[in-house]
């Protein structure tokens, strides 16, 4: 394992005391810390083997929006936009919402910075996440979303992370915090995409308090030769509501680690997810819902299409602790292999220590349903546009389940293109 | 048009159709009707290619054509069409998306050209208010969550886009009020025409008192053992499928 800590530490930028506290807590904490092999569990289907090799500090970049092949969902709102990690004012912009305050980490006045330093990290169990020790270790611009007490942001909040092409695959950290204050509400969505075989360390902190509702969505549109580390922890105070929606287009490597911690009664969860993969991609999605309190809910579907020579893991763990009774939880992971040679490694992990709840899992990995194949054909429609046809509405029906319809507009063609369904008709307008 | 002649076919080994005969010309329109059980469901299934339908003997021909040598998207190309008795779901295409591939596939291999968008979404919508559904289920995916009468307007919607030249009514009837058996009736009635053909499969003589049909069979173990016309359908309603079988041993 090539030494990923490195290049970012060249590249060091000065750093206010907490920060540089920080830094050093995590330094210490990867540098002490074993990684994770295949002989580890939760690494079983996944080889780190492709970080084996030297990564050069991301450069800044001056390319336009053009030249980056930068193609973002029209969300109407904020939107801040990171180049190679360097944080682009010109493509950035602000829309001003006196229900949220947006700065990066380097700009947080006292009282932001306060917050920051109170709520970082204390979601994310360090010691079980070396790649979160890393991300610490060479935090330099992160990105805080707070969300005021008994507010409604007006707006969809985007970040954007997109790489350029670089001569020497280059080494990208990432970090988002978002605190919904009790009662807020809002709309984030995180956006990964770009080019070359750049690897990115990604880590996402979502903290809502008693009664905040907030929707995230977490995109990676990111290019076939893409290494992608990353994870998602969030807490749920009482009656809290949290709908988490992930996507993953493929990457040569892509593990992200989701937990979901309901910590108050009556919070709950939706969990989506799809993945495409094909040539020989690999993702893996690790997800672990923590109901630590009675009278919590979580509903959480993953779907994913893998042909060629690709594979896949998912992995749902779903832990009810002795106290959390009347838990309703409900995890499907289903999956369409359109290749003899593709893979793979579906996993529900049910730890259920409450007597009083209610849990459904499932997961298979199945081929297309013949009834629906023969319906299609009936009419008129050729059985491989049909089988086009049917992988589309497969992945499509967890698209159809987001309430942003600017993120379902900006979603849609690019399945129908990912799939090469030939769909003339903006369903949207279709009631017109 | 359609030319049936002793068609025998059955399902994981088991013989439903036992030498079936039956001959529709173009602008006719046929009934069938018979007990559960008799084989009515499985001559659609069969006409429209359904995958563990097997033929073992006998011959269909479809407008000059050996129906049963073409796939099922041929048949459709060729102007057959099925009023399914239960429509399948499929979530995640749109109703709209699905009815434009539908309806580009079979233009296409007819050597039409293609509507343009905005002209399709006219027609499609002109087609769910002639059924009398609601615009929001163009965009709703195909059937899901429709009710039994919502799905089979749906099935009625894409047969007038489809403009079929012989259109198979798998039991639409059933299940169906009878404000929804009138707009499929009228349905059905708008496009009768002297070069298009239907076929009514049907267990009640109901749906009769609104499609008035040239000729009547009466199905019963995988045969046609009577035929007549729309009087016959009285006939069953007032004695029914009982009568026939009396009549057989007799």
């Amino acid at each position: 394992m090539a030494d990923l800590l490195t290049p970012q530490l060249n590249a060091e930028t000065p750093a206010p005391d907490w920060l540089q506290a920080r830094r050093l807590a995590g330094r210490a904490a990867w540098e002490s810390s074993e990684l994770p092999t295949r002989k580890t569990e939760a690494w079983k289907y996944t080889s780190l083997f492709a970080l084996q090799q030297p990564f050069m500090a991301a450069r800044e970049s001056a390319e336009s929006a053009e030249e980056l092949g930068l193609e973002l969902p029209q969300l109407a709102g904020s939107r801040l936009v990171f180049v190679n990690g360097f944080w682009r004012e010109d493509l950035s912009e602000i829309e001003p919402d006196a229900a949220i305050e947006l700065v990066r980490f380097s700009e947080a006045d006292q009282s932001q910075a306060a917050l920051i330093a109170q709520h970082l990290g204390s979601v994310v169990p360090g010691n079980k996440h070396p790649f979160s020790a890393l991300n610490d270790a060479v935090l330099a611009d992160g990105v805080f979303l707070r969300i005021l007490k008994g507010s409604k942001a007006a707006r969809p909040v985007q970040l954007v992370w997109h790489n350029s092409p670089q001569v020497d695959a280059a080494i990208n950290s990432q970090r988002l915090l978002v605190l919904a204050e009790q009662h807020s509400e809002a709309t984030v969505v995180e956006h990964f995409s770009g080019q070359g075989h750049s690897f990115t360390n990604g880590l996402t902190e979502l903290i809502l308090a008693a009664g905040a509702t907030l929707s995230h969505s977490r995109l990676h549109l990111e290019s076939a030769e893409a290494l992608h580390v990353g994870g998602l922890h969030a807490a749920l105070e009482r009656d809290a509501t949290l709908n988490s929606f992930h996507v993953a287009f493929g990457g040569k490597l892509k593990r992200i680690d989701i937990v979901i911690n309901h910590l108050g009664q009556g919070a709950h969860c939706q969990l989506d997810g799809m993945y495409l993969l094909r040539g020989q991609e690999h993702v893996d999605y690790h997800t672990c819902i923590e109901h630590a309190v009675p009278h919590c809910t979580t509903d959480e579907t993953f779907r994913g299409i893998v042909g060629d020579k690709a594979s896949a893991v998912f992995n749902g763990r779903i832990h009810i602790h002795p106290d959390a009774q009347k838990t309703r939880a409900e995890l499907s992971n289903k999956n369409l292999l359109t290749s003899a040679t593709a893979e793979v490694n579906t996993k529900p992990e049910l730890e259920i220590y409450a007597d009083d709840v209610q849990c459904a899992h499932g997961a298979t990995v199945a081929q297309l349903d013949e009834s629906m194949l023969h319906y299609l054909r009936t009419r008129g429609i050729p059985a491989d546009e049909a089988l086009v046809l049917l992988s589309y509405g497969f992945i499509n029906a967890l698209v159809e389940k987001q309430r942003l319809e600017s993120l379902r507009d900006y979603l849609k063609p690019r399945l129908a293109d990912y799939f090469g369904a030939a769909l003339a008709v903006d369903s949207d307008d279709a009631g017109g | 048009m359609l030319s049936i002649k002793d068609l025998h076919a059955e399902v994981e080994g088991k013989n439903i159709l036992k030498g079936l005969n039956l001959e529709i010309r173009e602008g006719e329109v046929h009934a069938i009707m018979g007990p559960n059980g008799s084989g009515k469901s499985t001559l659609g299934h069969v006409l429209s290619g359904r995958p563990g339908y097997e033929i073992t003997q006998g011959s269909v021909e479809f407008l000059g054509k050996d129906l049963l040598e073409l796939d099922t998207e041929e048949r459709a190309h060729l102007g057959l069409f099925l009023a399914f008795q239960y429509p399948v779901e499929i979530p995640g295409v749109s109703n709209m998306e699905f009815l434009k591939a539908s309806v580009d596939a079979v233009r296409e291999s007819q050597g039409a050209s293609a509507y343009d968008t905005v002209g399709f979404m006219r027609r499609a919508r002109e087609a769910c208010t002639a059924v009398d559904l609601d615009q929001a289920f163009l965009k709703r995916g195909v059937n899901e969550g429709f009710s039994g009468g919502e799905k089979k307007r749906n099935e009625l919607m894409q047969m007038m886009l489809l403009e079929p030249r012989l259109c198979i009514l798998d039991e639409t009837d059933s299940g169906l009020d009878i404000d929804a058996l009138q707009v499929v009736a009228s349905g059905v009635n708008a496009m009768r025409s002297e070069s298009r053909s239907f076929l009514l499969v049907t267990h009640y003589q109901r749906l009769l008192d609104y499609i008035e049909p040239d000729f009547v069979h009466v199905l019963a173990d995988g045969r046609i053992i009577r035929s007549g016309d729309k009087s016959l359908a009285l006939e069953l309603e007032a004695k029914g499928y009982s009568w026939l079988d009396d009549g057989e041993v007799a």
